[in-house]
């Protein structure tokens, strides 16, 4: 590790640390925006290890995310709960690796519909099994307080950063950093693509799930409509592309304003929503389409030109 | 003398074009093969053929003895075929030292850290670039950026270079200065296979040219004399000045 990696870690740390406070200094509706910030951070950062470098844009958020629910709402009854949650990770990954083979050969385009289509699917086929077993949606009665929820976030988002971070320095993180480039480079070098981007894709897949798995508690009555609503992944694509793909921290300096900001639209308009999305994503895209984090990047950029002149 | 690379009935068609067109010829170990012919005439799909850019239609190709063809690229690559683009194809997002070392990580021989970085270096040094190792892509001159490619296919140690045109658009001191690279590439005794039109490079370092017309090869031998054969000169000048 270099010196600038020490003192990034060392930043990375105390900034999650002091995240992990929050609880003890706020009240109960700042809390709730906290746990949806932390959700969002870790959805929206997972998100963006894969789609950043591979452009290809996932709607699977909410498959993934409502089967974590489900394996929750299933589970707590006969499992422990700290056992659910790997397991949630773990089919979480096992669908990720699936769909990525069954898809990711396939351009950008079918890819983004596949993945819609996917919440879609697995909604169906749970709505599907209820009507047969007759019972609606399932109560999840837990101990489990919204102060645990969020320090399970914080501490799965730490989890998600290490990871984003071990990926960036190993083997895996240079393969898929090439394969950004130029794919025809990628796999003139010797690289197998195809095989990257699935293993890559697991890691949303399983991060979301995850995630799903540790908010179930908060719904305490879950149904399909509720666990695969499609506007979760596309509110994390938004985030993630307002805050910038291009670094690990990226997307959570796009989670953190449009949270506050979706409060206050969707508390306004509460009617409107969906077009207030879509409204949102035209304008990140059209105006600030590397983010945040690009328009940082070339404002230094300037600023270093300046001071090369001078 | 062994052979390393051989086609046997190399076809490609784009819907009713065929570009290449059951092609034949062999490389030996150590040697330098020119595959000359007009614009249009299927080099560039040749060697998209040999490096899995594409599959061909029908035909054989075979890296010592065993077959290639079919394989997806990356695979071609590990076993020792790397090349350059007509079109320089560099990573925009790294700097020089790192596009070096994707070919280091990832190619034929494979390395990781400082064993990596340590090859990069060597073949940055091969190519006369040490100095720029730091250098984001996007500063490079013309020239620098087929040094850069050119690295990366050394890097991973193949077994067999593909060169499409890497003398292609230098200026006349960097013109010698690029033919004397290739013939210390030569005398390494790599097995090379040069796409050239620039005749003064295909007379000093080729041992051998196979010359192609739309998709046929037309001619094969030692150079000089494929370059003396009156069908050679005739495909040239029916299409252009030679
Ligand atoms: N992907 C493709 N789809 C359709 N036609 C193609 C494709 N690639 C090449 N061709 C055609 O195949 C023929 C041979 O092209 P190729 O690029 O192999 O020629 P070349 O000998 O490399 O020419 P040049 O000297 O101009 O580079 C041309 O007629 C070209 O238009
Ligand atoms: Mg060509």
């Amino acid at each position: 590790m270099t010196r600038t990696e020490i003192q990034q870690v060392a930043l990375a740390a105390a900034l999650l640390a002091a995240a992990a406070c929050l609880p003890f200094v706020s009240d109960a509706y700042l809390l709730s925006i906290g746990v949806t910030i932390a959700m969002y951070t870790v959805l929206a950062t997972s998100w963006a290890l894969f789609s950043g470098p591979t452009h290809y844009i996932s709607l699977a958020t909410a498959a993934f995310f409502g089967i974590g629910t489900y394996v929750t709402g299933m589970g707590i009854e006969h499992l422990p709960y700290w056992l659910l949650l790997p397991i949630a990770g773990l089919i979480g990954a096992v669908l990720a690796a699936l769909v990525g083979i069954a898809t990711l050969r396939l351009s950008g385009v079918y890819f983004v519909i596949f993945t819609l289509g996917l919440a879609e699917l697995v909604r169906q086929i749970i709505t599907w099994f209820q009507n047969i077993s007759g019972q609606k949606g399932l109560y999840v009665l837990t101990a489990i307080t919204e102060e645990h929820i969020y320090w399970q976030l914080v501490g799965l988002a730490a989890l998600v950063f290490l990871t984003g971070w071990a990926i960036w320095r190993s083997r895996l993180g240079f393969a898929v950093r090439i394969l950004g480039d130029d794919e025809e480079v990628a796999r003139h070098a010797g690289i197998n693509t195809a095989r990257v981007k699935v293993l890559l894709f697991m890691v949303p897949g399983a991060v979301a799930a995850i995630t799903g798995a540790i908010l179930a508690p908060r719904y305490v009555y879950i149904e399909p409509s509720i666990a695969f609503t499609p506007m979760l992944s596309f509110q994390v694509v938004i985030m993630a592309l307002l805050g910038g793909t291009g670094r690990l921290w990226g997307p959570i300096v796009g989670v953190i304003p449009f949270t506050f900001l979706w409060e206050a639209i969707s508390g306004t308009f509460p009617n409107q929503t969906t077009l207030l999305l879509g409204l949102s994503f035209l304008v990140i895209v059209y105006l600030l389409p590397k983010g945040f984090v690009g328009l940082m990047q070339s404002a230094r950029n300037r600023v270093n030109r300046r001071e090369g002149f001078a | 003398m062994t052979t390393v690379l051989s086609l046997r009935g190399a076809t490609k068609r784009f819907g009713g074009l065929v570009a290449v067109n059951d092609l034949d010829f062999d490389v030996a170990e150590h040697e330098v093969l020119g595959l000359i012919g007009p614009n249009g005439s299927g080099k560039s799909t040749t060697l998209n053929l040999i490096s899995g850019a594409l599959r061909p239609t029908s035909g054989t190709i075979s890296l010592r003895g065993s077959a290639i063809s079919g394989l997806p690229a990356q695979d071609i690559a590990r076993r020792g075929v790397a090349r350059t683009f007509q079109l320089v194809r560099l990573l925009p997002s790294m700097n020089v030292l790192e596009n070096v070392m994707a070919g280091a990580v990832f190619g034929h021989r494979r390395r990781w850290g400082h064993d990596a970085e340590a090859q990069a270096m060597r073949m940055l040094e091969k190519v006369g670039l040490e100095r720029r190792a730091q250098a984001p892509v996007g500063q490079l001159t013309y020239i620098d950026t087929k040094r850069v490619e050119l690295a990366r296919t050394l890097a991973g140690e193949p077994k067999v270079l593909l060169l499409d045109e890497w003398l292609a658009g230098l200026n006349p001191t960097e013109l010698e200065e690029g033919i004397s690279l290739i013939r210390a590439l030569r005398d390494e005794g790599r097995t090379i296979i040069l796409v050239e039109h620039v005749m003064d490079a295909i007379r000093s370092l080729c041992d051998r040219c196979v010359v192609m017309s739309s998709g046929c090869k037309i001619a094969e031998g030692d150079t000089e004399a494929v370059l003396s054969d009156p069908e050679v000169i005739e495909a040239y000048l029916g299409t252009e000045d030679a």
